[in-house]
């Protein structure tokens, strides 16, 4: 770890004016930033930790709206979220990852293997920032790329809760990541299948997965889709064949499951 | 005299053998008061640590450590350059060959020690590092055993003479100038005669994979030279202190009683401490250079990458039978990536540790074993992880032969395992390459294993379940993994087994204290097996005070014992049998002064549980405590005053622990997740000290049976980039992935040995891995697999089952 200033602001005005300082960096529940400071990958000249910033805690659920802070950890996320994303937090790493990880760190961060993803574009969301909601479709923008600007914070997310949804993992059983995990929301006006972990590009939809569930809501729907295996991720845990095919048996999974 | 307990309280009182003593060592280590390398801050202490190359084989064309000695806080930067006038750039490995202990002119693996920088604190070491500049020049990379063997790319240019040929090894001659040595065992000719008439023959061609103990507590060490004594103190992971101590006086020329080794707790070995590392020899000459003491340790990705990976064996069997399923001869071939430097620590006589345990539990009248050593652009090491030298690899080679064997025959493995078992009334049995099993009773534990778990009803079942599968009703396969095996372990005999000319006794000493209280140390050293509980219950079975008036103490040279220490299952074996022999002096002195205190003729008196007593007069007696007591204050007549002793035991034989496993267990088809329904061991290690520390013993090796076998790996790519350096990709079992085991047993006890114990620590490895690899294959056998690698992790499993045609 290289030496760093640190600032703990209590707003999040504070905190967007702390950001402004070149090389400064955000600072979430910090289970990937600190671990990544520690192998002297990352050196800011400023952490800046959101932790202490009342205005970004909390989940509420008001008019088939669910609303996340973007300092909420995971556990909160667990504990208080509508049940399918509830589960889904409940799924992340381990008490102490939940304790102190939060959505809005997870969601800036984008690692192609987080489970957030899957779910907000599954679950019609918008991500919420200091200056603007951007349309959870638009946010990611890749590995570990989002729509976010320099210096600009998630201070919450909202999503629509769906009539039901249901988010199946497929565990890397070294580092609890997920290999392939697939949410699937149904909603009044359609599906939506959001797909973590698979491809190179990032978190994406199955639109023809999503076709064929609008007309017939069901796994046997899913019978012959097949995604192609080019553009998937391949690494000692899994070819780009294993996770094209996994993205098809956890969808049919999660229809049978919602 | 009476007593106003029963003797049953006093046998109870006493918490000798077989209770489940609970572990004394846990009060401190559930409260987080261990005391590890790590814990341990000296007046002034510096810190080092490696600049590692980025390359697997490259050569070295300057290093300039100008900027890094700016570098606030740094003190020192030691290099090849800096060692060599001592004759420290290279060290003695435990196999024979020797290891650079920093890079002289090149690097052979990644992660490879290039220099060592010395700073007030991590930090600053760290700064440092980043400050040494070292230019390189890359040279082809040769990662593959076969390739080395065919490759004109030379890694050891040292061993090569200058006219280009190529001189001995440690091991004999040497063929190719990446060829390290050959070993063969038992006979070639007659072996390959009796296969090739044979009237059934199955081949196989397996690789063990390469992966890492990967204790929690990784390696480190802190060396403190006092200059004005002139004496060295190294606190470190040692499994072996004393051997170290050796070892560090042979190559520095410090005179060993100037040398104090201290092994403090260590937080897991499994193997990963037993050699001799960079680390430790850098913390001693930049203490010698600083005149502070200098700490060194390990990070977890040094430690997955550089220092003692396990296994990598690639195997080519070939075994043969009658056509009514009699086994007739083994034939076995490996090829063993040791990486840039051979570094394996086993008997220095077994270059390929006891690989020739390989014909099993079973009656195999011919067989012959021939081990070619390889060095490759990998990380050096070879260790036994949790096992005897080697014995995992010789156990999962027969036990994976045998299925295939099995399946040649149309057979039921586990009636092909009965019909071969050696027989109880064949031991002491002789085998084929050389070994003398001391004991066993393989069918007695093979039945009891079959009828608990109900064999014929779970083969009834996956029977119907292949029907069911096939029939579309379901898209999970049952898999019945079976393994027998047959550990050898307590190295062991002086007469065959030495560590670099260093007998493989062990030893114990024993200070009875006046109030009937003791002390007794060992040349071992605990990581985590119970030592301080398990031996104190041996002594006071043998002398009769209660194991809670009994400290336990090991791993300080200065006050120990010599003695080989802890790896290889050896410490009961060996040392527990010199804690036995060291109580039966104790006793027997004990038995002179009773005899004096109660007027008789000493074998008028008698030992029972915790006192002497008079034959046919048990209301009198002298206990124990009294004795001790005795023993210091009373003059007795010609006997000198005080209660010690000291043994040291050179083992008649090796002990040969064996075990009985069964896995069932359900996998899913379409994402090859293996769902581990029932896990059934049953363990023979002859006598039994604790019970619970035995069970305890059998969950961890289990558990890290199932890592090994279900996905733990070092993995390189092409240009010998460790692909594992991390806990996010080498997988460590949890809870979450460990199932319900049940724990079993039968006991023979080891004729050799004094209390009949044979060692348990690493059994549940050896036996657990083939019956998780036997279970995940067994899935598939009934659509046409024979043998799949390992690790069978979930992708890989899923590949055969797509390979088979079952993913539609």
């Amino acid at each position: 770890m290289y030496n760093f200033e640190f600032e703990n602001p209590s707003s999040i005005a504070e905190a967007v004016a702390a950001l402004a300082e070149e090389e400064a960096q955000a600072l979430g529940g910090g289970q990937t930033l600190i671990p990544t400071l520690k192998q002297r990958l990352a050196m800011p000249s400023k952490l800046v930790s959101l932790a202490g910033i009342a205005e970004m805690k909390g989940v509420s659920i008001a008019d088939g709206m669910l609303t996340i802070g973007g300092g909420a950890t995971h556990a909160e996320v667990a504990a208080e979220a509508c049940p399918p994303l509830a589960a889904l937090a409940g799924q992340i790493g381990d008490p102490a990852v939940r304790n102190r990880g939060t959505i809005g760190g997870s969601l800036a961060n984008n690692d192609p293997a987080a489970d957030y993803p899957a779910a907000m574009l599954a679950l019609k969301s918008t991500i919420v920032t200091n200056n603007r909601e951007i349309a959870g479709d638009d946010y990611f923008q890749g590995l570990f790329e989002t729509a976010l600007e320099e210096g600009e914070i998630i201070t919450s997310v909202r999503c629509e809760i769906p009539e039901g949804a249901n988010y199946q993992k497929f565990v890397q059983p070294a580092s609890r990541f997920a290999l392939v995990g697939v949410f699937v929301a149904k909603y009044a006006d359609g599906v939506r299948v959001g797909v973590t972990g698979a491809s190179e590009e990032g978190a994406f939809r199955w639109d023809e997965a999503e076709v064929a569930l609008n007309s017939n809501f069901s796994a046997a729907a899913l019978e012959g889709l097949a995604l192609d295996a080019e553009g998937m991720m391949a690494d000692i845990h899994g070819s780009k064949a294993y996770r094209a095919h996994l993205v098809g048996v956890l969808t049919k999974r999660a229809v049978s499951a919602v | 005299m009476k007593d106003d307990i029963t003797r049953d309280e006093r046998v109870e009182n006493l918490k000798g053998m077989g209770c489940s003593r609970k572990r004394v060592e846990d009060a401190r280590f559930t409260q987080g008061k261990g005391n590890y390398v790590d814990d341990i801050k000296l007046d002034g202490m510096l810190f080092g640590d490696f600049v590692r190359s980025p390359y697997a084989h490259a050569r070295i064309t300057n290093i300039d450590a100008a900027a890094a000695l700016e570098v606030p806080g740094v003190i020192a930067v030691l290099t090849a350059a800096d060692l060599e006038p001592l004759g420290l750039h290279w060290m003695p490995t435990l196999a024979g060959d020797k290891q650079m202990v920093l890079a002289d002119g090149k690097v052979l693996f990644q992660g490879q020690e290039v220099a060592f920088v010395v700073a007030e604190d991590r930090y600053a070491a760290a700064d440092g590092i980043e400050a040494v500049e070292v230019e390189y020049e890359e040279l082809p990379v040769v990662v593959d055993p076969f390739a080395a063997l065919q490759s004109d790319v030379v890694l050891r240019e040292d061993l090569v003479a200058e006219d280009g040929s190529l001189p001995d090894g440690a091991h004999g001659p040497r063929k190719h100038h990446n060829h390290i040595f050959t070993w063969e065992a038992g006979d070639k000719e007659p072996t390959e005669q009796v296969i090739d008439t044979a009237e059934v023959v199955a081949e196989e061609t397996m690789y063990y994979h390469r992966t890492h103990p990967c204790p929690l507590e990784t390696c480190g060490s802190v060396a403190s030279m006092d200059k004005v004594n002139g004496k060295l103190t190294l606190w470190g992971t040692f499994q072996a202190p004393h051997a170290i101590r050796t070892i560090v006086s042979l190559i520095s020329g410090i005179e060993e009683h100037n040398i104090r080794v201290i092994s403090p707790d260590i937080g897991g070995g499994f193997g990963n401490k037993v050699g001799a590392y960079p680390g430790y020899v850098c913390s001693v000459v930049a203490s010698i250079v600083t005149g502070k003491p200098v700490k060194w340790i390990e990070d977890r990705m040094d430690n997955l990458m550089t220092t003692a990976f396990a296994r990598d064996y690639h195997m080519t069997g070939k075994i043969s039978a009658t056509r009514d399923g009699k086994i007739t001869g083994l034939h076995c071939h490996v090829t063993a990536d040791h990486g840039g430097f051979d570094a394996c620590a086993d008997p220095t006589k077994f270059p390929a540790g006891f690989m020739n345990i390989c014909t099993g539990s079973y009656d195999i009248p011919t067989a012959y074993l021939a081990v070619d050593g390889v060095y490759t652009n990998k990380a050096p090491g070879g260790v036994s992880y949790r096992c005897s030298f080697r014995v995992t690899e010789a156990v999962y080679f027969i036990e994976r032969m045998i299925e295939v064997l099995a399946i040649k025959l149309n057979m039921d493995a586990a009636e092909l395992r009965r019909i071969n078992f050696i027989k109880k009334e064949q031991f002491p049995y002789t085998a084929a390459l050389g070994w003398e099993y001391d004991s066993g009773d393989y069918h007695t534990a093979w039945d009891k294993a079959l009828d608990t778990v109900d064999y014929k009803g779970l083969r009834a079942e996956q029977a119907q379940r292949v029907e069911d599968f096939k029939a579309g009703k379901t898209r999970k396969l049952m898999g019945i993994g079976l393994s027998f095996f047959t550990e050898i372990v307590g190295a062991g005999p002086v007469k065959n087994c030495d560590i670099l000319g260093l007998g493989m006794f062990d030893s114990c000493e024993i200070r009875i204290h006046p109030t009937g209280s003791a002390i007794a140390r060992l040349g071992t050293i605990s990581q985590g097996q119970g030592h301080a509980t398990t031996f104190a219950q041996i002594l006071a079975s043998e002398i009769g005070l209660p194991a809670d008036s009994i400290t336990i103490e090991e791993g300080d040279t200065d006050t120990a014992p010599y003695g080989l220490g802890t790896y290889g299952s050896r410490s009961t074996p060996v040392a527990g049998a010199a804690t036995a022999m060291a109580g039966r002096k104790i006793r027997a002195k004990a038995q002179m002064i009773a005899a004096y205190l109660l007027e008789v003729h000493d074998n008028d008196v008698e030992f029972d549980v915790d006192r002497f007593v008079v034959k046919g007069a048990p209301e009198r007696f002298k206990t124990m405590k009294e004795i001790a007591f005795a023993s210091y204050n009373q003059a007795i007549p010609g006997v000198e005053p005080g209660l010690e002793a000291v043994s040291y035991y050179d083992p008649p034989n090796m002990t040969y622990p064996f075990g009985a496993y069964i896995c069932v267990m359900d996998i899913d088809v379409d994402t090859g997740v293996p769902e581990i329904r029932r896990f059934y061991a049953l363990d023979d290690c002859g006598t039994r000290i604790n019970p619970m520390i035995i069970e305890g013993q059998v969950h961890g090796g289990l558990t890290e049976a199932l890592a090994v076998a279900l996905g733990q790996e070092i993995a390189y790519d092409d240009m010998g980039n460790c692909k594992t350096g991390t806990l996010m990709d080498f997988f460590l079992p949890t809870a979450w992935e460990v199932p319900n085991y049940e724990t079993d047993y039968t006991v023979t006890p080891s004729p050799h040995h004094p209390i009949g114990a044979k060692g348990v620590g690493e059994s549940p490895h050896v036996g657990g891995v083939p019956c998780f690899s036997n279970a995940v294959q067994d899935a598939f056998r009934a659509f046409g697999n024979t043998h799949t690698n390992m690790p069978h992790d979930h992708w890989r499993i899923w590949k055969t089952a797509s390979d088979l045609g079952l993913h539609g």
